[in-house]
């Protein structure tokens, strides 16, 4: 038997608005909220909602024998929460079916991979946490972003405890092999890798309606046809593509529904084939070969590599700025900022400033909400300026507690060093003066030689008062400390 | 093939981008085997001629009582012209102006004797009365020499081109490097300038634009049908290579305004811009190089906006000095209104200088590595050259890539494309 795998590919950017330069310092909101609000409202009607009920109506009809897969990013994930409850609602309800797998990614959908295994795994985790919250499951399969992987990306993945990853079957990695069967990561042979098959994936997800086609139209029959042609030896068949296909990039009109409805019962009836999710394709076949990928690859444009997002002046310039704070951010707490992290990080934003649209790739176009790569670099530089305002803002005001704290813990040494300096007959003059709780305080907030010294000169009736007293009080907080600390200091102060 | 051909100004003898352009495409034409006469108004004598030959209208002798110059003499309106609608021309011309005129009195009585006589080769006071003379002398010269095609350049030449072509019998190209709506603007049309051009372009067999900005202009406003209008993008003569260095006397980073002072080249929204950025990072300093009727409600509002100490006038700036200026120079801005073609960006990118342009300009049609904004949208442009002078990647992006693209713009190719245009033109009159 063959496995077919659907896999869908979710993802919505937080898109910026204009951000000009003298907003800098004054303005910390980012974003363009009427955009991206219209954005997902719009796509979650053309094709969310009607495909995700088109799907649970064909799990309901062919139970456990039609499977899907997604991934569903992070940043999608808050903008569906925030903007359009019901297309959560609607993936729960397809979660809940158990014939579904969603799978782990980088919460912001970001390029963390290439920067940081710290910042990636961070990422990883906290979608795999939200995954977990949302849809109930444990995640055992990632995506990357845009399907980037490289040998060392994935043995960073095995180590991470995933058993399947998700790549390209780009050409030049493959040669003559076959996309069509399981491979494993070349340095950790525990990880499994499927490949896309990119020209049955295109045949559905960009030609589909494109009439200069020689195979236009694409029927249901015609497309089982070739999935026929297979060699019977193949284990798998990875059709995997972005969720909007289906409706957005493909619109309702070009009959991407009724295929997508008819396309199961062919598949299931087919002797041979059937539908599987990752994670059960990962347990069935064994791989046949390691696949190595020295140099990283992606599922974009035609080079299928890094250059859609990385490479050019400007894009390496904000994505170097970008990470120059991954370390300042590890020590944030700030709520705000934490979110202003991840939405910057999204990959996208680094896609508006190719510039390789001028020659190429009208898709580049398609999906940017700048008219330039240049504008958006601006843009996005401005952002990321403020951002950093704010964020040395946060560390300069903590440094500042921390070293007032410091400060704090010197005056109270100073105190005490004053006190030992005292001899022992001064000393006990001075400490008729105090009161119970300044003793107490004294004696507990001290160290040992200084105990020592109290012990000597207040008796132990006196110290089993002070015992006493500790105990029905509670922990001082750190101005009560200080107020003890600045009256006992004045007390000394009168006393010489 | 041979090309009549009329100017106003040659190299070096230069007061705005015609004269760079006509040399730039005689030059291009040379090498497709194009072979021309070019007449302009008063040849100094010092005229780069390998491109070509100049002949000097004033060489030409006119005699008044010769038939088809008598007809089209009669035919013209002569035209007094207010000094409001001077083109091309600084105040410091002023004086030189008030000599043209002094000549022109002079030069009448020959005409009336049926001599030689003399153009100032300047834009003056007595603009129209020189370009009815120059039609005159246009009228003769087609009557003496041998070419197979006329080509006027700019509504000043365009009485000529008509009249050479009435004598010949040739077909006529105009070029429209400027119309009368960029330079006055829509509301202050001079309506005899426009009549000029208006006229030229209708009774030409093609027109040619500078860029389908002027095309677009040209079909809307002079009502020219839309498949006689070509757009031929106006190219740039490789750069010659400075031999001298500039020493930076400022820390400050440099931006720069560099045209002239009028309401097409939108030299006001460039001040509103630099008190944006000036308000935000004090170590900017803006220059502004030119000369022209804005000049003082320019320095009256840089005074108003408190950023004196930082934006300096430098007056009209030519030859070397614009170069060194553009050494100087971080970025260079064009906010014009309405810019047929706009050659000076192409001069600071072959400079290594990151440039800003308006939209509304037909340089913008043929640029990739340059930042485009509107010429109204002061935040824009501010933001751009904020984002220029701070993020380091994109100047140098646009410094290594904008080279390239610059050298690329050859007027070797533009000249095929006009030449292209001569050989259709051709071939229909032989039909």
């Amino acid at each position: 038997m063959q496995s077919v795998c659907l896999y869908f590919q979710v993802h919505q950017p937080y898109r910026l608005k204009k951000y000009r330069f003298f907003n800098l310092g004054n303005d910390h909101y980012y974003y363009d909220e009427y955009l991206n609000k219209s954005i997902v409202e719009r796509v979650a009607a053309k094709c969310y909602i009607p495909m995700n009920n088109l799907l649970l109506d064909l799990i309901k009809k062919y139970g456990k024998e039609f499977k899907v897969s997604f991934s569903i990013s992070g940043l999608a994930l808050e903008q569906f929460q925030e903007y359009t409850p019901h297309v959560l609602e609607s993936f729960k309800k397809l979660a809940d079916t158990g014939n579904v797998e969603f799978l782990a990614e980088t919460y912001a959908h970001s390029l963390s991979g290439l920067h940081s295994k710290e910042e990636f795994a961070r990422q990883i985790q906290l979608h795999q946490e939200k995954i977990k919250s949302l849809f109930g499951q444990n995640t055992q399969t990632f995506r990357n972003t845009e399907l980037i992987y490289s040998d060392e990306i994935g043995a960073q993945i095995a180590d991470l405890g995933f058993k399947t990853i998700l790549t390209e079957g780009a050409k030049h990695i493959l040669g003559w092999k076959s996309p069509n069967f399981v491979y494993t990561n070349a340095i950790n042979p525990r990880l499994k890798v499927l490949l896309r098959n990119f020209r049955l994936s295109d045949d559905i997800a960009f030609r589909f309606s494109n009439q200069a086609w020689s195979e236009w139209p694409l029927t249901t029959d015609k497309f089982v046809g070739w999935l026929d042609k297979f060699d019977k030896k193949e284990q798998v068949l990875n059709l995997f593509m972005d969720y909007e296909t289906f409706g957005e990039h493909q619109w309702v009109e070009t009959g991407i529904f009724e295929f997508m409805r008819n396309l199961p019962e062919k598949i299931i009836n087919h002797p041979n084939l059937k539908f599987s999710t990752p994670a059960e394709i990962s347990k069935e076949y064994q791989p046949i070969a390691p696949i190595h990928v020295p140099n990283t690859i992606s599922w974009a444009d035609e080079e299928r590599d890094l250059t859609a997002w990385l490479g050019n002046e400007i894009q390496d310039e904000a994505f170097d700025k970008l990470y120059s704070v991954e370390k300042a951010m590890n020590g944030c707490t700030d709520p705000g900022l934490q979110k202003d992290w991840y939405r910057l990080q999204a990959s996208d934003h680094f896609y508006y400033m190719c510039t390789k649209w001028f020659s190429d790739g009208d898709v580049h176009e398609y999906f940017t909400p700048y008219s330039s790569p240049y504008e958006a670099f601006i843009n996005y530089m401005n952002v990321l300026s403020d951002f950093h305002i704010r964020l040395g803002n946060f560390t300069a005001k903590r440094e500042s507690e921390e070293s007032n704290n410091r400060n704090m813990l010197q005056q109270q040494e100073d105190v005490f060093e004053m006190l030992q300096k005292f001899t022992n007959v001064k000393f006990s003059e001075l400490v008729k003066a105090w009161s119970v709780e300044e003793l107490s305080f004294l004696y507990y907030e001290s160290n040992q030689a200084l105990r020592d010294k109290i012990l000597k000169v207040i008796g132990k009736k006196n110290f089993k008062q002070i015992q006493q007293y500790r105990e029905s009080t509670q922990s001082l907080s750190g101005r009560e400390l200080s107020n003890y600390k600045e009256k006992i200091r004045q007390k000394i102060v009168v006393f010489n | 093939m041979k090309v009549l051909m009329f100017g106003w100004e040659f190299p070096p003898h230069i007061t705005g981008g015609l004269g760079t352009a006509s040399y730039g495409l005689t030059k291009g034409l040379l090498k497709h085997d194009v072979e021309m006469i070019f007449v302009v108004p008063k040849a100094y004598g010092d005229e780069d001629q390998r491109a070509v030959r100049i002949v000097d209208a004033s060489d030409i002798p006119v005699n008044y009582k010769q038939k088809n110059i008598q007809e089209f003499w009669n035919k013209l309106t002569y035209l007094e012209i207010g000094s409001n609608i001077r083109p091309y021309i600084d105040p410091e011309d002023f004086a030189q102006i008030h000599e043209d005129v002094k000549h022109s009195i002079k030069e009448k009585e020959h005409l009336i004797l049926g001599e030689k006589y003399s153009f100032s080769g300047k834009y003056g006071n007595n603009l129209m009365e020189e370009v009815a003379r120059y039609a005159m002398v246009g009228a003769s010269i087609a009557s003496q020499y041998d070419f197979d095609i006329i080509h006027a350049h700019d509504w000043l030449t365009y009485m000529a081109g008509i009249a050479a072509k009435e004598v010949s019998g040739k077909p006529l190209v105009v070029h429209m490097h400027a119309t009368e709506y960029d330079r006055a603007g829509e509301d202050n049309i001079n309506t005899e300038v426009f009549g000029i051009e208006q006229k030229g372009m209708k009774e030409a067999d093609r027109v040619i634009t500078v860029s389908n900005l002027t095309r677009d202009i040209v079909i809307k406003y002079y009502d020219i049908p839309a498949e006689k209008v070509q757009t031929v993008h106006n190219a740039i003569e490789p750069a010659n290579k400075t031999n001298f260095e500039v020493q930076r006397s400022v820390k400050e980073k440099v931006v720069t305004f560099l045209g002239r002072l009028t309401f097409q080249k939108g030299p006001e929204y460039f001040v509103e811009a630099a008190k944006l950025i000036l308000d935000k990072d004090e170590n900017v300093r803006f220059v502004m190089a030119g000369n022209g009727d804005m000049f003082e409600s320019l320095i009256k509002r840089v005074a108003e906006l408190k950023i004196a100490s930082k934006f300096h006038f430098t007056g009209f700036l030519k030859g070397d000095d614009v170069d060194k200026m553009f050494l100087l120079s971080d970025v260079f801005v064009m906010p014009s209104v309405s810019e047929p073609f706009g050659l000076v960006p192409l001069e600071a990118m072959r400079s290594n200088v990151p440039v800003v342009i308006s939209k509304q300009s037909g340089v913008a049609e043929v640029l990739k590595n340059a930042i485009k904004i509107d010429f109204w949208d002061v935040e824009g442009m501010a933001d751009a050259i904020y984002g220029l002078l701070h993020y380091e990647s994109l100047a140098k992006m646009f410094i290594k890539n904008g080279v390239e693209e610059v050298d690329n713009l050859k007027w070797e190719h533009a000249a095929l494309q006009v030449k292209e245009v001569y050989q259709r033109v051709l071939a229909l009159k032989e039909k």
